[in-house]
């Protein structure tokens, strides 16, 4: 497979100014973005891949995406200099040949003329920046805890059945010498541990760990020569969620659109699935998430995690079997490359033997980036042992 | 109009999409942009609107009144918020429609309930603005 003739340039502009004291870099994005599109005879709307470097306003192209009103399927914010845009038009280039978008935009801002200190891009010039971080809300707990609130408020959700995750987390971390945390745990235990952020407990939340991984991804040509088992990629989706204009509904997370997108490109369905591993920064992630890839319906998601339904290798969806971000380990504070990597393990049918899920075939794993309260980025890859087809 | 903090009221940093919001919470004003196009109202205040991508728009001043969405207690602050925990952030939904993040003042941490109704009360940041807070109403 190649992209020659796979895609097209259709629109193009240039800001007319040279200097723009009195724009936001926020605004110089949307203001060339509205100008490449109209070239091209196309809205933000039609929009559905974006792509920009690491020095746009806010977090990676998330802030972007929501000042702009879009949300994607296909995000890129690869960074190389000045030479990114190129490398964007060769990855939106791919992503069109491979289905993964049709209307790809790629925006360039910034303003060393006139702005000395300021407009820097980053979080330090998010635009929505002062409506957010003026609250007193440090570190990640709040954001799952506001979630949680309303998800408890809406559907009767409680502590001791977000508790439950991480009692199942933490049967599985018992057989994993390398788990940060290692102990088994009880319902009572996570309820009586300290309260970081209502309602979430201590026991709620992930481990802070150092460390890190990696995935090698080849071509079916050169996976056919290897003499390790492989997984295969059967789908991937990816969204974003944000606040939305402020329609802010927090009991649902970007898994309700990356999910059925990797699902489709899969072609399995939920009841095919043999292992999850699901993102877990918190036990709440967890509940929302298993109801947003439609393991269950919305609201559920407290019955589903009660008799040891996630608990491998009987439970209905065995979930985290390393122990997951909850007990193992979440290094750099970002959970998703641990989720690939025990994915890969049970396809393998190398997870510690204890919690192996017998004749694992079809697997999920799922990333959760940013925060449940504001904007995050959201990723399904469904993967396949090595045989099947 | 405004007045003294009861938790500390950290400055904003406004941007020229936002001065004329933040100028006007010195004087106790909540301004909100409306879009000339389809009428949605915007939050957070920017250059597009970001439900018909139309680039008229208007502001005008809403009513300072909300309800709760969701809240948290914080139990232990840091910056300018060490050793004033605990206290309350939440998302409030405004009358006009948007549900924004601030806190909830005026009333113990442990009453405050979803649903509750809550009007604006504006702290001084001493730096030419004010921070828009929360309190129950009645
Ligand atoms: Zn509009």
């Amino acid at each position: 497979m190649s992209i020659r003739g796979k895609a097209h340039i259709a629109g193009i502009y240039e800001h007319p100014l040279r200097e723009i004291p009195d724009r936001t870099l926020s605004q110089i994005h949307a203001e060339v973005a509205l100008g490449a599109l109209a070239d091209a005879g196309l809205t933000l709307s039609d929009v559905d891949g974006y792509f920009c470097d690491a020095t746009v306003p806010g977090m990676g192209g998330l802030s972007m995406v929501e000042y702009l009103g879009i949300r994607v399927r296909y995000l890129d914010n690869t960074e190389t200099g000045g030479s990114s845009y190129l490398g964007h038009v060769g990855h939106a280039a791919a992503a069109i040949a491979a289905g993964k978008c049709s209307v790809a935009l790629v925006t360039l801002a910034g303003k060393p003329r006139t702005s000395r200190g300021g407009n820097r891009g980053g979080m330090s010039d998010a635009p929505e920046g002062s409506f957010e971080n003026l609250w007193g809300l440090f570190g990640a707990p709040y954001g799952y805890a506001l979630a949680a609130r309303r998800h408890m408020w809406e559907f009767g959700t409680t502590s001791e059945q977000l508790a439950e995750i991480k009692v199942a987390a933490s049967l599985h971390a018992q057989h994993n010498p390398n788990a940060l945390l290692q102990q088994v745990v009880t319902v009572d235990d996570v309820l009586g541990s300290p309260m970081i952020s209502d309602p979430l407990h201590r026991l709620d939340c992930c481990v802070v760990t150092d460390g890190g991984g990696a995935v090698v991804v080849v071509s079916p040509e050169v996976a056919r020569d290897l003499e390790r088992r492989t997984a295969v990629v059967l789908g991937h989706g990816e969204s974003q969620k944000h606040t939305d204009n402020g329609r802010v509904d927090l009991t649902y997370t970007g898994a309700v659109w990356s999910g059925p997108r990797a699902f489709e490109e899969a072609g399995v369905t939920q009841a095919d699935v043999d292992y999850a591993s699901i993102y877990d920064s918190f036990t709440i992630t967890v509940m929302e998430t298993i109801e947003d890839l439609g393991f269950c319906e919305k609201g559920e998601g407290g019955r589903f995690v009660l008799d040891g339904a996630l608990v491998a290798p009987s439970g209905k969806l065995p979930f985290n079997t390393d122990g997951g971000g909850l007990c193992n380990n979440h290094p750099a504070n970002r959970g998703g490359m641990t989720k690939i990597l025990e994915a890969v393990r049970q396809l393998r049918g190398e997870a510690h033997p204890a919690v192996q899920v017998p004749d694992c075939e079809i697997a999920l794993a799922h990333g959760t980036g940013g925060s449940l309260s504001t904007r995050m980025g959201s990723a399904t890859l469904i993967l396949g042992r090595e045989d099947v087809r | 109009m405004t007045e003294p903090a009861e938790l500390p009221a950290p400055a904003p940093q406004p941007n020229l999409e936002t001065q004329p919001f933040w100028d006007a919470t010195a004087e106790g004003r909540f301004l909100l942009k409306r879009c000339d196009t389809c009428g949605t109202v915007i939050w957070y205040p920017r250059f597009l609107c970001p439900d018909c991508h139309g680039t008229e728009t208007s502001w005008f001043e809403a009513s300072g009144r909300g309800t709760i969405y969701t809240f948290t207690i914080v139990r232990r602050g840091q910056g300018p918020y060490a050793g004033a925990a605990p206290y309350v952030a939440a998302y409030v939904t405004l009358d006009e429609g948007p549900t924004i993040l601030t806190n909830i003042v005026g009333c113990p941490p442990e009453q405050v309930e979803i649903g509750q109704p809550v009007e604006v009360v504006w702290h001084d940041t001493g730096e030419g603005s004010a921070l828009y807070r929360f309190r129950p109403v009645g």
